[in-house]
């Protein structure tokens, strides 16, 4: 299979039903390396289960996922992921830099512990994320953006070349959610492919290059600039969206 | 039933037994607690009876390693019963756990009547593993824990930081490739030798309160996964010598109940006093709060100004320097 350029993600036909009830039908999306996507859609659109479904994380009932041309599993290496927020129990007797040095499992293998190596690395992006004076800190102790940029900071020590993140402005202030916009396009300058499950349809063409529309089937997916109109969201949420501009 | 203190047996190796039995289930509890599974535990040692009278009536021997075998393929079994059904059904993961603990539970109970009837004189001391009877500890039991559950603690080093990441973010676990499938098995099968190691000394009843107290009170304490873990084995330590003392030295006490106390009074102990967490600590928090609002010149206060002095105490809590952190835990 030749293609002029090698798409960063490939999904074809990906189907995935929880106890029959199809949560996404028939879905594709091609990805170009290097952009900054957004997925947005109405609650239970299927946003998170498509993240989940491209990680492994659910099993789908057919369909394809292809990172760099190869499935998921060989490619681990090159994934970053930040799940949502509160799918972790916060209350989890460990610091911030042990969270964080987390992101280094996958590279450790089996058995070996972190070491300094792991240590720096995972300073390095507490740092970026601005919270390297938090790094003793007990994970209870945080609010819900110092959690968010926890959890992103453990995916940048990945040091991936894809990332996928679930809902990262949930919940956050406004301060955090524009350093962590700030962090995403720095991803995207350095080359890497950014994935997005995001909510709020205002800031889309501020923060993003690349949109997908999905409702259950995909119903849109691009350039912000083409994809993000009126008329595709109404498609998507049924013509309940009364703020767009245009 | 009869119980029976021969002499030979000091109060040494019950000690020793009782000893590991709480280091052993202190430390693999806490995974459970973290994990949320704390009814897990009691699931397995209820599912686990009716193994120890299927080994009997099979074997017609009384050895520990034989029966401790029967145990826990039996506890195994009720979990894959739980898991399945919870997977196949609409039933859920609480309704899916009493039906099997009182299912097994109760065939269990009629197995050992049954037993109990033909009058075997062989049968004595099966039911010990209803209330436990630590006296009838012998040196091969402990030797057989000691090894049995040696050999689980060391597989729960080996796999700490695998075993850490399961329990606190299994997405992210499966995301970077980590068997979590095979590490729930591996962790399920460790906490299931535990609950069989106990069985004989504290019995089926209680037997997840020896999972589930040490963890508890240990989490008061400190704040980092290794601490809690060794902790819990210290304290379940603890509850299971003194409950074997006090149990040996009173004559027709079950020790299962009696240990159980042990734990209990470390955990309202653990749960009043420990800094932090502890109920005396919030209390003296905010009676200092009270103090300082008091020498403002107030005396009554709005909710509003109670919620801000308490999150500005708290704030300077947060704020004081921080215990030095641990990079291995």
């Amino acid at each position: 299979m030749n293609t002029l350029e090698t798409k960063a993600i490939e999904v074809t036909d990906l189907t995935v039903a929880y106890q029959e009830k199809p949560v996404l039908w028939d879905v594709d999306l091609d990805v170009p390396p290097g952009v900054l996507l957004a997925i947005v859609g109405p609650n239970g659109a299927g946003k998170t289960t498509l993240i989940k479904a491209i990680l492994g994380l659910v099993r789908p009932a057919a369909g394809r996922v292809l990172i760099y041309e190869k499935p998921y599993p060989a490619q681990r290496r090159i994934v970053g992921y930040v799940p949502q927020r509160g799918s972790v129990d916060w209350d989890f007797p460990t610091n911030v830099l042990d969270v964080v040095m987390m992101g280094r499992y996958g590279n450790l293998g089996w058995i070996r512990r972190p070491g300094k190596a792991e240590r720096e690395l995972a300073m390095n992006a507490l740092e970026k994320v601005g919270m390297q004076a938090y790094a003793e800190r007990q994970i209870s102790q945080l609010s819900g953006g110092q959690q968010q940029r926890v959890f992103l900071a453990r995916a940048l020590v990945q040091d991936a070349t894809v990332y996928f993140m679930d809902e990262p402005f949930q919940g956050v202030d406004a301060t955090t959610e524009r350093a962590i916009v700030a962090l995403l396009q720095e991803l995207r300058a350095n080359g890497k492919t950014v994935v997005v499950v995001h909510h709020d349809l205002q800031t889309v063409t501020d923060y993003f290059d690349w949109v997908m529309l999905l409702n259950i089937h995909r119903i849109a997916s691009g350039p912000v600039e083409e994809t993000f109109t009126s008329d595709n969201l109404r498609q998507t949420y049924g013509g309940r969206v009364a703020f767009m501009k245009n | 039933m009869k119980t029976l203190i021969p002499f030979n047996y000091t109060l040494i190796v019950v000690a020793i037994g009782s000893a590991l039995l709480g280091i052993i289930s202190g430390a693999l509890g806490t995974y459970a607690v973290l994990r949320r599974q704390s009814l897990l535990g009691d699931a397995i040692s209820h599912a686990a009876l009716p193994g120890i009278a299927i080994a009997f009536l099979l074997t017609g021997s009384k050895t520990p390693l034989i029966l401790v075998l029967g145990a826990a393929l039996a506890g195994w079994l009720g979990t894959l019963l739980i898991l399945s059904i919870i997977k196949l059904t609409r039933i859920k993961y609480d309704s899916a756990l009493a039906l099997v603990l009182s299912t097994f539970f109760g065939c269990g109970l009629v197995l050992h009547t049954l037993i109990q009837r033909t009058g075997n004189a062989n049968q004595a001391g099966l039911d010990t593993f209803l209330f436990g009877q630590a006296a009838s500890l012998l040196e091969r039991d402990v030797l057989t824990m000691g090894i049995l559950g040696g050999i689980a603690l060391l597989i729960m080093s080996l796999f700490w930081k695998e075993l850490k990441l399961l329990v606190f973010d299994e997405a992210f676990a499966t995301s970077i490739g980590l068997p979590v499938r095979a590490l729930d098995i591996l962790l399920t099968s460790l906490l299931t030798v535990a609950i069989v190691l106990g069985l004989q000394a504290v019995g089926a009843v209680l037997m997840s309160a020896m999972l589930v107290a040490p963890a508890v009170a240990a989490r008061q304490w400190t704040d980092r996964l290794a601490h809690m873990v060794l902790l819990a084995a210290l304290f379940g330590a603890i509850a299971g010598v003194s409950g074997t003392v006090i149990s040996s030295s009173a004559s027709r006490i079950p020790t299962g109940p009696t240990i159980v106390l042990c734990a209990t009074v470390i955990v309202g102990f653990s749960i009043a006093l420990a800094p932090n967490r502890g109920l005396v600590w919030h209390w003296v928090r905010q009676r200092k709060n009270k103090a300082r609002m008091q020498r403002h010149g107030k005396t009554t206060f709005t909710a509003q100004e109670k919620l801000a002095e308490r999150l500005a105490t708290d704030r300077k809590l947060l704020e004081s320097p921080q215990r030095e952190g641990d990079l291995e835990a």
